[in-house]
């Protein structure tokens, strides 16, 4: 379990994302950033989302608010673009950047989501970049394996697992439109 | 973006190397049919180098890594490093197998990756783990996690407190523990991280019974497999299973009817005061007559070398048995070499009274496969008449069952708890 043998889920044929994906997370329209993106029908054609993530965590959290971290990796010749997220576990997620505003620093929805470079690589880390996680109901506990599936520009999704962690960082305080502070 | 966040980004994915990512493409081409990746792919063939200072200021010691890997857990056979901490946790109220495998499976993810000298999930301090320097982190189930997760049927009967000893002195701080962690390393820097990391992501499922901290000669003072003095200036291990042997396969690995176990081993931990007042009060026969070695050297006192056999049948001309009845050494002796016990012995030292009186002594880790018939006989004889009780006390007590190793797809502990 902890090589993390993941399993990219192609996107199948005609179908589009949105079918792919609305049936199991009906949640995926509550995303923020991007989320019209999600209509993009993927042709037959394109080539599999050659994403990957490696050192995938999420804090824990008795309920409300937590993020997810790890490194995407594109092992592709062009770049792909993360344009939303869902999880089991909560019935809102969204991609989060963190930036200086006015002196504070502030966390929002990144616009045009999360773009990792063709051969490279896009770190999702407390204090930057991460995978918010909204209106969490149920504990997510240390050592639980929570599944993630991130929907790509073009129709592809890919689902990993991250292994639950405590965490004294990242204390996410977020509401739309507020300045907050307090990310890791 | 800042040079201190590229050095931060770089410790946190120091398996991104161009070569890595090649080969992890090379992964993804030939997969691609099938939909699968393998995200770690190429993962293991990069290790880091990465220092402030520069790549060629760590020494190759301190890079130096054990497998984590294997049908054995590391740290029993490992050759003992530097330094080492024995955390003994106990499982919080409430505690069931669920949540006692969600803890193995977060502790084992630490442990497989502090190991080699990668950074742990949500390490706040990743830059300490880039110095893995031999790290092993052991872990071993005492009585009160197998009643937690009601397994205690298939918990090995001598996995049990030890029965009381004369000699004993057991203080409750010391004695004792649901879950044990061991964390060696020939860096003391590392073994701290290693112990922060363990502790802060066992803290929602346990709390911290006891730690013990202990230490050897320096990694590079002496050759790695030369006999060890402890603090009372005495050769401690002359006689141990040698790795690699079937003599150690014998003695050390769980053979017994618990499948579960099979692989792993048992450990007594014994923490052992030296009276070191009185024992300088001895003279240097005295000492070596309680041993029955000299101190020079560790060679019988019938014999001329450290490993020469013992003559325990040798007479002086008055009659008497060179080696005495009641020398340690005779009491200890175990003549069937698969049915010794693995002595990974360490030091503690935690400084001096205000009328200099030392707090110091052995960590005495044994490791056996069974130690109702290795461990406790040895013990008993020891008991009834050692001279060496004179000068030791012991004052801790604790027994786990270890569990063997893991493969990367599993964690220490599976073959109870899943």
């Amino acid at each position: 379990m902890f090589s993390r043998v993941m399993l990219v889920v192609l996107s199948l044929g005609a179908v589009t994302a949105t079918a792919a994906c609305g049936s199991e997370e009906p949640s995926t329209s509550a995303v923020a950033a991007s989320s019209s993106a999600v209509a993009v029908a993927a042709s037959p054609s394109s080539a599999p989302a050659a994403l990957s993530i490696t050192d995938p965590w999420v804090k824990t959290a008795k309920k409300g608010m937590t993020a997810a971290f790890g490194t995407l990796v594109n092992n592709s010749d062009t770049d792909v673009t993360v344009i939303a997220g869902s999880t089991p576990v909560a019935p809102m997620v969204e991609l989060h950047e963190v930036v200086e505003s006015k002196g504070k620093m502030v966390m929002r929805p990144k616009k045009g989501g999360f773009v990792v470079p063709a051969h490279g690589t896009h770190v999702l880390q407390p204090g930057g970049d991460h995978i918010m996680v909204m209106d969490v109901p149920a504990e997510i506990k240390p050592g639980s394996e929570v599944p993630f599936t991130l929907e790509l520009q073009g129709g592809g999704t890919y689902t990993f697992t991250a292994l639950g962690k405590d965490f004294a960082g990242a204390k996410e305080n977020y509401q739309p439109g507020a300045d907050m502070g307090g990310m890791g | 973006m800042s040079e201190r966040h590229d050095e931060a980004e770089r410790l946190r994915r120091p398996r991104l190397s161009r070569r890595a990512l090649l080969s992890g493409g090379a992964v993804v081409a030939a997969a691609a049919t099938s939909g699968a990746v393998v995200a770690r792919a190429g993962a293991d063939d990069t290790r880091t180098a990465d220092s402030t200072a520069g790549p060629d200021a760590n020494s190759p010691r301190a890079t130096a890594v054990e497998p984590f890997y294997g049908a054995h857990q590391a740290g029993v056979a490992t050759t003992p490093q530097a330094h080492a901490a024995f955390v003994a946790f106990d499982l919080r109220a409430g505690s069931d197998r669920e949540s006692v495998a969600r803890l193995m499976r977060v502790l084992t993810d630490d442990a497989r990756r502090l190991t080699q000298g990668q950074p742990a999930l949500a390490d706040t301090e990743p830059h300490l783990a880039v110095l893995p320097a031999r790290l092993t982190v052991t872990f071993g189930f005492g009585p009160g996690l197998f009643a937690a997760t009601r397994t205690s049927d298939r918990r090995p009967e001598s996995v049990a407190p030890l029965p009381a000893f004369g000699i004993d002195r057991l203080k409750e701080r010391w004695t004792g523990g649901d879950l044990l962690v061991q964390i060696c390393a020939d860096d003391p820097l590392t073994v701290t991280h290693a112990v922060r990391v363990i502790v802060k992501d066992a803290r929602s499922f346990a709390k911290v019974r006891w730690t013990q901290r202990g230490f050897r000669r320096a990694a590079h003072s002496q050759q790695p497999h030369t006999t060890q003095r402890n603090v009372m200036g005495q050769l401690d291990g002359t006689v141990n299973p040698v790795a690699g042997t079937p003599d150690f396969d014998r003695a050390v690995w769980f053979a017994g009817e618990q499948e579960w176990l099979r692989g792993g081993t048992t450990l007594v931990l014994r923490r052992i005061r030296a009276e070191m007042e009185t024992w300088d009060a001895a003279d240097t026969v005295a000492k070596e007559f309680t041993i029955g070695r000299r101190l020079t050297d560790g060679a019988p006192l019938t014999g001329t070398r450290e490993h020469d056999e013992p003559d325990l049948a040798r007479l002086t001309p008055a009659g008497l048995p060179v080696i005495s009845e009641y020398a340690h050494i005779r009491r200890a002796h175990v003549a069937d070499p698969g049915a010794r016990i693995l002595r990974r012995v360490y030091n503690y030292d935690e400084g001096v009274s205000s009328d200099g009186t030392a707090d110091t002594g052995l960590l005495f880790a044994s490791y056996q496969a069974d130690i109702a018939r290795q461990f406790i006989p040895i013990q008993q004889r020891l008991a009834e008449a050692d001279l060496l009780n004179e000068w030791t006390t012991p004052i801790g007590s604790a027994v786990f069952a270890v569990p063997p190793g893991c493969d990367p797809k599993g964690w220490i502990g599976e073959t109870l708890l899943s």
